[in-house]
């Protein structure tokens, strides 16, 4: 049984409980400079190890742009 | 018309404690091309520039070559929350650019209106005040209303950045009644016209206004040359500012002479 979750913007299935960390190197981001907010809420890099994905959560990933 | 230059000290350019001896601070977006960015950084001799967050694809490295040339041009990084729309928005973008910027100064953007990005001004007390205490060093870019720049003052705002104009416009200083009050009220804060300058001589005006500083973007960015642009304005805002430490004579209704008048030729009594 996956679990889905909406990835800026987009939705993806995993396995239930996969940590943050392993999703994002399975998604591509594991060598990019990003920041990560779940559900509106800032999450620290350091805690990327320990934070398992719920079903529905929408994670925001973003990373460095040109801004005024 | 006075001026501040009565009023208003001529002090150094220091925010939070940092001083900075350019007062023009450059966005980093809208460039035709990375290179013209980083080129036009260089022209402008500025010490700070903005810059943003946003979604991007993994496989998207187009933003790296604009982040490398940032990195390299030394300049302090002033991250903004463009395009939040909520006080809980902002907050985050803030928390997300603190951590992959590795700086605690956030230019607080809270938009409260999408037709002219007007800053809502009781999203950016809220988002300032929960900012503040989380230790950021809130820079917001707020209107030329005086009691909303004291309320940012009120929770702990140490710069105000008031627009000249609606972002992106080009109009130069729409309200300078206000602007004036505003610079005439609030003497011992730095405030930095951000936003909404398309001329350096708009961006000279406000520095000889007595305003410490100018932020903007797409004036340098959509030029036809951006780098020389951005050296027209450094220079704009150089001679604005000589001017306000020099202090502009006063305007008087009638002419008078700069020549003297005793000793004209040609004069003789009737």
């Amino acid at each position: 049984m996956m679990i889905q979750v909406s990835v800026n913007n987009e939705i993806k299935s995993i396995a239930p409980a996969t940590l943050l960390s392993d999703a994002l190197q399975d998604w591509g981001y594991g060598d990019s400079k990003i920041a990560v907010a779940i559900n509106q809420e800032f999450v620290p890099r350091s805690t990327y190890t320990e934070r398992a994905l719920s079903n529905n959560d929408q994670i925001d990933i973003v990373r460095p742009v040109g801004g005024g | 018309m006075s001026h501040a230059t009565s009023t208003t000290p001529a002090r150094d350019f220091t925010l939070y404690g940092e001083t900075f001896s350019s007062r023009f601070l450059l966005g980093t977006a809208l460039y035709s091309s990375p290179q013209l960015m980083r080129d036009s950084i260089t022209q402008s001799r500025c010490e700070i520039v903005t810059l943003g967050l946003r979604r991007q694809n993994p496989a998207n490295r187009d933003g790296d070559a604009i982040w490398q040339y940032i990195q390299e041009s030394g300049c302090r990084l002033l991250p903004n929350t463009a395009g939040c729309k909520s006080v809980k928005e902002a907050v985050t973008l803030a928390e997300m650019s603190r951590e992959i910027f590795n700086t605690d100064w956030i230019k607080l953007e809270v938009v409260g209106d999408d037709y002219n990005l007007q800053p809502d001004p009781f999203g950016l007390v809220e988002a300032s005040d929960i900012l503040i205490k989380k230790g950021f060093k809130v820079l917001p870019y707020c209107t030329d209303d005086l009691i909303l720049c004291k309320r940012l003052l009120d929770v702990g705002c140490e710069v105000l950045m008031p627009w000249g104009a609606p972002i992106g416009t080009g109009q130069g200083l729409l309200n300078r009644y206000s602007l004036r009050s505003l610079r005439e009220r609030i003497k011992d804060v730095p405030m930095i016209i951000d936003a909404g300058l398309g001329a350096p001589s708009q961006a000279a005006e406000a520095m000889e206004m007595g305003f410490d500083g100018i932020l903007l973007n797409t004036a340098v960015a959509k030029a036809h040359n951006p780098p020389l642009m951005a050296e027209a304005f450094a220079d704009a805002i150089d001679a604005g500012r000589k001017a306000f430490k020099a202090g502009l004579m006063q305007k008087r209704q009638t002419a008078n002479p700069s020549t003297p008048t005793v000793g004209q030729p040609f004069w003789h009594q009737q």
